[in-house]
């Protein structure tokens, strides 16, 4: 059993090792019923799946949907309590919560999915050549994951974030990096119990090279755990840029994002203007806890065993 | 390979990790954006003062030569001097630091008290109701942003209701801090047999050691369900129960004690990462730990106090994760009939 | 050994031990002449003549460090206290007089004031401690500077209880200097028992361990959470304060300060945000004194040295462009002093500051924007420091909605404080920007010094006018009576509202909530709080 030190939450076991790339396929579409299956059998899935869709929705659909433009302040209309007009209430500059709230999850989903693929993508690359390759690769890409992971992570994120200026692409980079260990060590220890498997000699011995070896044979193998880790970490990146903010690291001014939202309503809590911070705080919450159960539903389906 | 060595091998392979660590931190506090020089000259600052602070915090030499330096000291116990807080780092740090230790293992200690039980509850009925709720509910904690649950607490308990002090540190202004032994207030002032003072240091703790528990249930409740669900699927179980033990003997003896240790190396992790996710909650309550440090450090541009906090953390975390190694390698039978 | 406080056995002895739980509440805790104080900043030092020693710190060398002279107090109309410029009053030195030449003043020290540890206060005390000003460099150094105090040579100590200062040239700038917070007097003998080869001023002492006369002793800091204020029963350099214990903490947290004192758990919140301060005004368990600062003027600034701003006319179609009765509403929810719509584009009189001819009048900045290069609009960021975000956010974020309407499209830039300096005030590479600058001396040829010369730190627009040199360099060490002094103060102000290297938007309040029978409160140019006139009321 290992730990996803993100969350803390327990990652499955490698899944027992797929055979070939035919047998993988097959796996897929069994795997894709029995989540169907799962799914089914539980609400909170279901449920976790169709918030999900919500969100992702409103972030394509953004600006289109907006009932206010979250930007325009208006002086007359400062600090009103949520109302028939004003869903969410309005800000000390009179702009309308609940359009920012809306227009926030672009941003905030995009933050998120931009870090989490980033390191998705580089994270694997390095597991994948350590754990292919062994040797001097391994112990140099293995010490400099250690470094990283020997950092308080959201310190660590802090600190790129401030010695590379408080841009949304600095946010991304930062939460990547921070996420990186994760995926690479997945990768690399999927790849290192697979690597002298019957089917890679096989594959090597019909004359494949090493990265074909790597991307084709024994990448797919390892997926469905990233994709448990993905869904998780979605939901951590969020968490990560919402702190950065919190703390005056994070996305400029008047740009609505659901972390700098909070950290200014925070203020206006003890004033009595409880919806600044309630309404940015709540959803973010929401897409957190949405993400976090998928990645549960997720985790079922490619573990089976941990439901017994 | 004998234990020992092995144990000796883990702690060579943390010391490259170590240097690691020292030269990004140096690095990284280097690249922070402004000068500190000018920000300490003050309000009438001319180009020749601040030249001149420059010079007495040694920024005028070159990168390498301040990183020898740096190292030189670092050999000599010396972490340098914050110059946002004007003290020796060292000082500052070893003042913070059980401030920032007792309220993280506070919230790990209510964490467990509450996560575990839920965790073995879930698993005796794995998707049954228990299991669901427990589930969604500690989901739910996690996807909390502390420093937003942190808030909310303190608006409804102590502004709101006033069941909480204010939260102004780890004492109210009406104590003072026990004689210090361990640095926990807690420890320190039952030592000294004053149940006075403990009380209004558990009373400051309370807020900011629930906001942090409710982050870190959800890895060790999962982790409790998961092990525990593992430990009662596995043969010696079926074997108890076909010997026909109690079902709570089988439950809380057998399946519990072998459920712990991946509990245990669980906790290790969630330990290092409370620590790093304080640095939200310390802001919210005031409370004087190093997080909060870290954070004043890191917007002042304070490089000393910056590499002794990172430095600090990473030597805790590195120092704990070899420990649960050394205690796995110690504890496993596995590993001595594999060798 | 008794570890429990002082405060507690107090407290034990005034009231029931059973009602204990109650004496939470301190601010209403009869009986006690205890203040407890929150604030947002963080002391990093009690040595204010030390380097690296930041705003917050400030506030050691005025409760603790005597001067030799300081400002009278007056009462406002709404019966608050603020200090007088006008009137500088005896704190160390009993009386002083000015040489005929005005090239010299000789101070007369109070024969029984004595330090902390009894020994006498001699002039050699104080001729160390203004050398030591010199000689420990950086902001003290420039400060005393600005008084004409550049050279120790100028210092002198004539005899036990004389000392004299000797000025290059005559300054009205030069006795005031010496009632700021730097100008503090340090026991020269106790420092020097305590220095080191390599610390020949004791500056590790002095850092730690305060060593003076003044009015209350430090009992105890703990660096980042408090401070602790001890009365000095022997204080003589004015009335020993009413307050036998003043603790100071730090609260980072806005919300937080602002619960404490709601809840009535401290006495005084110092330095609230305006919000606060409105929200607060009609609470009936909450005093709210507002102060304007004196001297001081929340400012956009463009700066010269980039394109679109080196037109004068841009430089005005953004004052004609600017929301200022929304900012104020908004940003400085209406307290403070406005500083636009004012009748004329020559100065009435020498008032500082005092509001610009411009207002908010769209089709004229757009009239003005079509005569230059840029009729239709330009790109901008515009910048604001995080350590004053409570009011530089939403006045930026208005700002840039306002702009837009007339072509000028902005981005908004929060930079932390510790950057801000660097890159707004020393290196000057901030197109356009929020500013907050104040003066301590209160005299706007004072202002102008900082903020509109060439080079100096406060020109963060990198205004450059010869004939704006001239005058101020004239008029600085003029006294206010000479008889060229208005003229040149009038002029100085008309070619601010003609060049518009800064624009006003208002002059800001410092506010402090404090509990309802907390009295003599001040406010002090050098914007911290003196704890030395605080009271209860009876």
């Amino acid at each position: 059993m290992r730990v996803d030190p993100t969350t803390g939450e327990a990652v499955p076991l490698p899944a027992a090792p797929q055979g070939t790339q035919g047998r993988w396929k097959d796996a897929a579409g069994e795997r894709l019923r029995l989540f169907v299956y799962v799914a089914r059998g539980s609400t909170t899935t279901m449920l976790a799946m169709a918030m999900a869709t919500l969100f992702v929705l409103v972030a394509i659909l953004g600006p289109a949907i907006l009932p206010f433009d979250p930007l325009a302040s208006n002086p007359q209309a400062a600090l009103q309590p949520p109302s028939a007009d004003h869903w969410f209430g309005t800000d000390n500059l009179g702009r309308d919560v609940f359009s920012r709230v809306l227009a926030a999850t672009r941003l905030d989903l995009g933050i998120a999915f931009g870090a989490v693929a980033l390191s998705f993508v580089f994270g694997s690359l390095i597991g994948a050549l350590s754990g292919y390759f062994g040797g001097w690769v391994d112990a140099v890409f293995g010490r400099l994951i250690d470094v990283i992971m020997a950092f308080p992570l959201f310190v660590l994120a802090m600190g790129i974030v401030a010695a590379a200026g408080n841009t949304v692409e600095n946010i991304v980079y930062a939460t990547a990096i921070i996420n990186l260990p994760f995926y690479a060590r997945i990768v690399r220890s999927e790849i290192a119990i697979r690597r002298e498997a019957g089917f890679v000699q096989a594959a090597r011995l019909s004359g494949n090279g090493d990265l074909r070896i790597i991307a084709v044979h024994l990448f797919p193998n390892v997926l469905p755990p990233l994709m448990v880790q993905l869904s998780l970490n979605l939901g951590w990146a969020m968490l990560n840029a919402a702190g950065l903010s919190f703390i005056g690291l994070g996305v400029r001014p008047p740009t609505p994002e659901w972390g700098i939202m909070v950290a200014e309503g925070s203020n206006f809590i003890i004033s009595g203007e409880w919806w600044l911070a309630l309404f940015p705080g709540a959803t973010l919450m929401l897409a957190v806890f949405t993400f976090n159960l998928l990645g549960d539903g997720l985790r079922d389906l490619v573990d089976p065993r941990q439901r017994t | 390979m004998s234990r020992i060595s092995l144990v000796a091998g883990r702690i060579a392979l943390s010391l490259p990790t170590i240097f690691g660590v020292i030269v990004i931190s140096f690095l990284l506090t280097r690249a922070l954006p402004g000068d500190p020089a000018a920000y300490f000259a003050g309000p009438t600052a001319t180009p020749e003062s601040i030249a001149e602070i420059r010079h007495s915090l040694g920024l005028d030499r070159s990168l390498p030569v301040q990183f020898l330096a740096y190292l030189q000291d670092l050999a000599t116990g010396d972490l340098g001097r914050s110059i946002s807080t004007g003290q020796s780092v060292l000082s500052d740090l070893l003042t913070r630091l059980p401030a920032s230790l007792e309220l993280t293992f506070l919230a790990l200690l209510i964490s467990l008290l509450v996560a575990i039980p839920a965790g073995i509850l879930a698993a005796t009925r794995p998707d049954g109701i228990v299991d669901q709720a427990t589930r969604f509910l500690v989901t739910a904690g996690v996807s909390l942003p502390t420093f937003f649950t942190g808030l909310l607490l303190l608006f409804i308990f102590y502004f709101k209701l006033g069941w909480a002090p204010s939260p102004l540190g780890r004492l109210d202004i009406l104590y003072l801090p026990p004689p210090q032994l361990t640095g926990f207030y807690l420890v320190d002032s039952l030592l000294a047999g004053d149940f006075e003072t403990f009380r209004a240091a558990l009373a400051q703790l309370a807020l900011p050691a629930i906001t942090l528990a409710l982050f870190t249930m959800a890895p060790i409740a999962r982790m409790t369900r998961a092990a525990m669900i593992a430990a009662l699927g596995s043969e010696y179980i079926r074997t108890a129960r076909a010997a026909g033990l109690s079902r709570r003997k089988v439950l809380f003896v057998y399946a519990l004690r072998n459920a712990l240790l991946p509990v245990v190396t669980t906790l290790g992790m969630v330990f290092s990462f409370a620590l790093g996710a304080n640095v939200l909650v310390e802001k919210v309550f005031a409370w004087p730990g190093i997080g909060s440090y870290a954070v004043d450090a890191l917007i002042s541009s304070d490089y000393a106090a910056v590499q002794g906090f990172v430095l600090t953390m990473a030597l805790l975390f590195v120092t704990l994760n070899l420990l649960i190694d050394i205690l796995y390698t110690l504890l496993d039978p596995r590993i001595a009939h594999e060798s | 050994m008794d570890r429990r406080t002082f405060f507690k056995a107090a407290a034990a002895g005034g009231l029931a031990a059973a009602n204990l739980p109650f004496l939470r509440n301190i601010a209403h805790a009869q009986g006690r002449q205890q203040a407890v104080i929150v604030t947002g900043g963080s002391i990093n030092s009690l040595d204010i003549h030390r380097t690296g020693t930041n705003r917050p710190s400030y506030q050691v060398a005025v409760n603790v460090y005597d001067r030799l002279v300081s400002f009278g107090v007056d009462q406002r109309e709404d019966g608050s206290y603020t200090f007088d410029y006008s009137k500088v009053v005896p704190e160390l030195a009993e009386s002083w007089e000015s040489a005929e030449d005005g090239k010299s003043i000789t101070f007369r020290l109070r024969p029984d004031a004595t330090f902390w540890d009894g020994t006498k206060v001699t002039a050699e005390d104080v001729r160390w401690s203004f050398e030591r000003a010199l000689a420990l460099g950086g902001f003290p150094k420039s400060q005393m500077g600005a008084g004409g105090f550049v050279d120790p040579a100028q210092f002198v100590a004539v005899d036990e209880a004389t000392f004299r200062v000797d000025l290059k040239e005559p300054s009205k700038l030069s006795l005031p200097d010496l009632g700021v917070p730097v100008a503090i007097v340090i026991n020269s003998k106790l420092a020097l028992e305590n220095a080191t080869d390599a610390d020949p001023w004791a500056s590790d002492y002095l850092h730690r361990t305060p060593a003076g006369g003044g009015a209350f002793k430090v009992e105890r800091w703990d660096p980042g959470q408090q401070i602790v204020y001890a009365r000095n029963e022997n204080w003589t350099c004015g009335p020993v304060p009413a307050m036998e214990r003043v603790i100071v903490r730090e609260v980072p947290s806005l919300a937080t300060r602002r619960a404490l004192i709601e809840r009535g758990d401290v006495t005084l919140s110092f330095d609230i945000p305006n919000k606060d301060a409105k929200d607060l005004k009609n609470s009936a368990s909450v005093k709210v004194v507002g102060s304007p600062i004196a001297n001081c003027i929340h400012t956009l600034c463009p700066n010269l040295t980039f394109e679109p701003f080196k037109d004068k006319r841009v430089r005005q179609a953004l004052a004609w462009a600017l929301p200022y009765q929304q900012l104020f509403d908004q940003a400085a929810y209406g307290l403070g002093v406005p500083l636009w719509g004012g009748d004329s584009t020559t100065p009435q009189d020498i008032s500082w500051p005092q509001p610009f001819p411009y207002k908010t009048d769209l089709d004229k900045a757009r009239a003005l924007l079509a005569e230059t290069d840029y009729a239709k609009g330009f790109d901008v960021p515009l910048s604001f420091s995080l350590d004053f975000a409570d009011w530089g956010e939403p006045a930026a974020a208005l700002i840039q909605d306002s702009l837009r309407q007339i072509g000028i499209n902005v981005t908004l830039e929060k930079i932390p404080g510790a950057n801000w300096r660097t890159i707004a005030l020393v290196e000057k590479r901030l197109p356009l920007l929020l500013e907050n600058f104040g003066g301590w001396l209160d005299t706007p040829d004072y202002y102008f010094y900082f903020a509109y010369l060439k080079g100096n730190l406060f020109n963060a627009s990198n205004y450059d006018n010869p004939e704006m040199q001239k005058l101020v360099d004239a008029t600085l060490p003029m006294p206010v009576d000479a008889p060229d002094y208005a003229p040149n103060v009038r002029r100085m102000i008309a070619i601010a509202i003609d060049d518009l290297s800064r624009i006003p938007l208002w002059q800001p309040t410092l506010n402090s909530a404090m509990a309802e029978n907390l009295d003599g409160y001040e406010f002090w140019f050098h914007r911290q709080i003196d704890a030395r006139p605080l009271k209860f009321k009876a």
